[in-house]
């Protein structure tokens, strides 16, 4: 028997006014990208509670994204720069609970940049397979 | 929570937009299976007058009190789904939404299962928050009943006039000396071949004299703070700051004529190589004569080559700003990728213009693609009836400039109807350029927080059903500012901008959106790092307690991620709300009770 393909599951955090619109765009344009991601819905990347990312691992995600607004264009003026200095120790949290850090990522998609997005998505979704499934997953979510 | 949650789902085929990737059965099946999920139907448009009636009628018939519906984007249709829930009794906040189109059907076209599967989970999340969902009112704020208008073009002077004759104040500022825009310095418009005099004095002359305008030249906008009906403005002009109150405010601040880099088709290397602007001009002053022969070029620096991800990808983490500098400085050798709309019409207007005033010469125009449309294809005709000739041509071979020993020009360009190279001596070379994104507007869309296009345009919020309003709640677009427009669409955007402003100031008031933040006063210890780090000055340490003044807090939610003592959340973007839907994904149902 052929052995399945491991397919990740990313969950996303997008900002409702750049990151959100940008999947949107994605979709409009039919820039297709793989189906391993989630996305919840954020008014702003400033609302991420390091929690977040850090409940979303343990339940067994494969890996988090985090999208908002380039720096400067921050619907809420600096939600992003507030993000931006919370990333540094959620990378350090995950560190120390054994996992690759890069399984977490901030990134800055525009409400235009649905090329942007999807191409993101893509390479994402490669560098979590390589990484293989997060060892949280295999206790909470075989499937 | 007091009532059990009893949630109806309805989903979309949106045609075949959806149903023809996602199987949009199987998936209500699967809906009907969740938590809390009393109903699910699937409808062919949930959007329709039909899906519309339908939800309102399941909510009576099975007592839902929570609506989800998997469709579209909650950033277009939230606003229409949620006002059936309201007339059918229930909170316009006890509805969610699944975006299984643009974020699944759209961009999974080619793996209908795998994209089935994801809306499924989509739908999943979507029903947890549902579940945890609660009503919410939704303050009002009033709308000082004044508008500032950015930029006095002819899009600009509409708007302002507009809404000064509803007898609105309207603050009109322009960076120039003299307000008309760029529109001012052409000679005559098409189709009418009327002055431009015409169109643009009656305009000024008119803003000048009301008196619910005020007009500053010489002027820009320095700073801006505030939200919808109630922005406070400081702008700045020859007599120093002045700070100003409106409850909207419409961008009208044109675009740029581009100038080919110096060498594209001899542009600036001979002195007869011009571009259309100028030849306007020379026109303007009867300075053209009667030349033997003119030739035009179509799409100098306009629809080449593509908008490309990499060029978004080279500067992930550069800022708006450097982007648009970036953008600007490539396009200036590369030329513009999109098609500047006015340059065929304005080109057969000169042509014609060139005819008129001297009937014999010989007017070429080479052309990739000619675009008249509607009544402008009469405009066409009579060109072609005063014989100015129309030559095809491909993009592989652009035409090519040279110059004869006894200084005339002479144009070796590729026919691509006969197939032949044609050869034209000619006393002028005329190069029609594309409208282009103006540098100083990108600080102001950055103040104003109105997202840029890959374009350089400012963006509105939605290209086909929300043509003039951006992002901002309050905050309109008019003109060139958003793409190149001829005279008569930048007078429609122009009087749009002012509609959607008006409707606003005209009643006075407006809802703002119910997600602020909710201190939990038992948990707060009154630290003051809430206070601290809003943006908009909304939490306030009163008696060792955090409040927050709705009317200031814009909902974005960082004091609830900062709070050390998780003491604050969100309205309708609560913690337990958005880790229910990452629990949903992630945690297999089986594992749930065990979970929490």
């Amino acid at each position: 028997m052929v052995e399945k393909e491991f397919e990740p599951l990313i969950v996303a955090f997008c900002c409702n006014w750049c990151s959100y619109a940008g999947a949107d765009l994605a979709g409009t344009s039919r820039f297709e990208y793989p189906t391993n991601i989630r996305i919840i819905r954020v008014m702003c990347t400033g609302r991420m509670d390091p929690t977040f990312v850090l409940e979303a691992l343990r339940m067994g995600s494969d890996g988090v994204l985090i999208a908002g607004c380039h720096p400067g264009d921050c619907h809420y003026q600096k939600g992003n720069y507030m993000m931006e200095k919370r990333f540094d120790y959620i990378k350090k949290a995950v560190k120390s609970v054994g996992m690759e850090p890069e399984r977490v990522r901030l990134e800055w998609v525009s409400a235009s940049e649905g090329a942007k997005f999807a191409a993101l998505v893509r390479e994402m979704t490669q560098q979590i397979k390589r990484l293989g499934p997060s060892p949280f997953r295999l206790v909470h979510n075989p499937k | 929570m007091s009532e059990e949650p009893r949630t109806g789902v309805f989903i979309c085929h949106c045609g075949i937009n959806i149903g023809g990737v996602v199987n949009v059965p199987e998936v209500t099946e699967c809906a009907k299976t969740l938590p809390h999920v009393n109903y699910a139907e699937h409808n062919l448009y949930t959007c329709s007058e039909a899906g519309l009636a339908a939800i309102k009628k399941a909510i009576k018939e099975y007592n839902l009190n929570r609506v989800v519906v998997a469709s579209c984007t909650p950033r277009t249709h939230e606003p229409l789904f949620r006002a059936a829930c309201k007339e059918a009794g229930l909170n316009q906040y006890l509805f969610e939404m699944a975006n299984i189109r643009e974020q699944c059907s759209w961009v999974h076209m080619h793996e209908p299962e795998k994209a089935t599967e994801k809306a499924k989970d989509i739908i999943r999340m979507a029903a947890a928050k549902a579940a945890l969902l609660e009503p919410q009112t939704e303050p009002e704020v009033d709308v000082k009943d004044a508008s500032l208008v950015i930029g006095a073009g002819v899009a600009g002077m509409t708007a302002a006039l507009s809404m000064a004759n509803q007898g609105f104040k309207v603050y009109l500022i322009e960076k120039e000396k003299e307000p008309g825009g760029i529109t001012q310095k052409l000679y005559k418009l098409y189709p009418t071949l009327a002055d431009t005099s015409e169109v643009v004095e009656p305009l000024t002359k008119a803003v000048k004299s009301h008196k619910n305008i005020e007009l500053m030249t010489s002027t820009t906008l320095k700073d801006f703070l505030g939200y919808v009906g109630n922005f406070n403005a400081v702008l700045t002009g020859p007599n120093g700051d002045r700070e100003i109150n409106v409850g909207t405010i419409i961008v009208a601040s044109g675009a740029s004529n581009y100038t080919p880099p110096k060498g594209l088709y001899q542009y600036g290397v001979y002195e007869h190589v011009i571009t259309q602007r100028e030849l306007d001009e020379m026109l303007g002053k009867k300075e053209v004569g009667e030349p033997e022969r003119v030739v035009m070029i179509q799409c100098v620096g306009a629809r080449k080559g593509e908008i490309r991800p990499s060029e978004l990808e080279a500067f992930p983490k550069s800022d708006t700003a450097e982007l648009l500098r970036r953008i600007l400085k490539a396009r200036k050798e590369e030329g513009w990728p999109y098609c500047s709309r006015i340059c065929c019409m304005n080109a057969i207007k000169n042509a014609i213009l060139v005819k008129e005033t001297a009937p014999k010469t010989d007017v070429v125009i080479l052309f990739g693609d000619l675009r008249v449309y509607k009544e402008y294809e009469d405009f066409y005709r009579r060109a072609r009836d005063l014989e100015v000739r129309f030559i095809r041509q491909v993009e592989e071979v652009p035409p090519e400039i040279t110059q004869t020993p006894e200084g005339k020009l002479q144009v070796m360009a590729y026919d691509a109807l006969s197939g032949l190279e044609v050869k034209f001596l000619t006393d002028w070379v005329v190069l029609s350029t594309p409208l282009i994104p103006n540098k100083d507007e990108v600080l102001l869309a950055r103040m104003l927080k109105i997202p840029i296009g890959t374009d350089g345009f400012l963006m509105e919020a939605h290209l086909k059903l929300r043509p003039v309003d951006t992002n901002v709640d309050g905050v309109f677009i008019a003109g060139t500012v958003s793409g190149p427009r001829d005279v008569s669409e930048s007078i429609i955007s122009g009087q749009a901008a002012a509609a959607r402003a008006s409707i606003l100031m005209g009643n006075r008031k407006v809802k703002t959106e119910a997600i602020t933040s909710v201190v939990d006063e038992d948990l707060c210890i009154g630290c003051g790092l809430c206070e601290e780090i809003c943006p908009y000055g909304a939490p306030k340490i009163e008696e060792g307690k955090s409040k927050i003044r709705e009317i200031l807090c814009r909902g974005c939610g960082s004091c609830a991620a900062e709070c050390p003592r998780r003491a604050i959340t969100m309205r309708h973007f609560g913690d337990h709300q958005l880790l229910a839907q990452a629990k949903a994904l992630l945690v297999p149902e089986s594992l749930k009770e065990a979970e929490s």
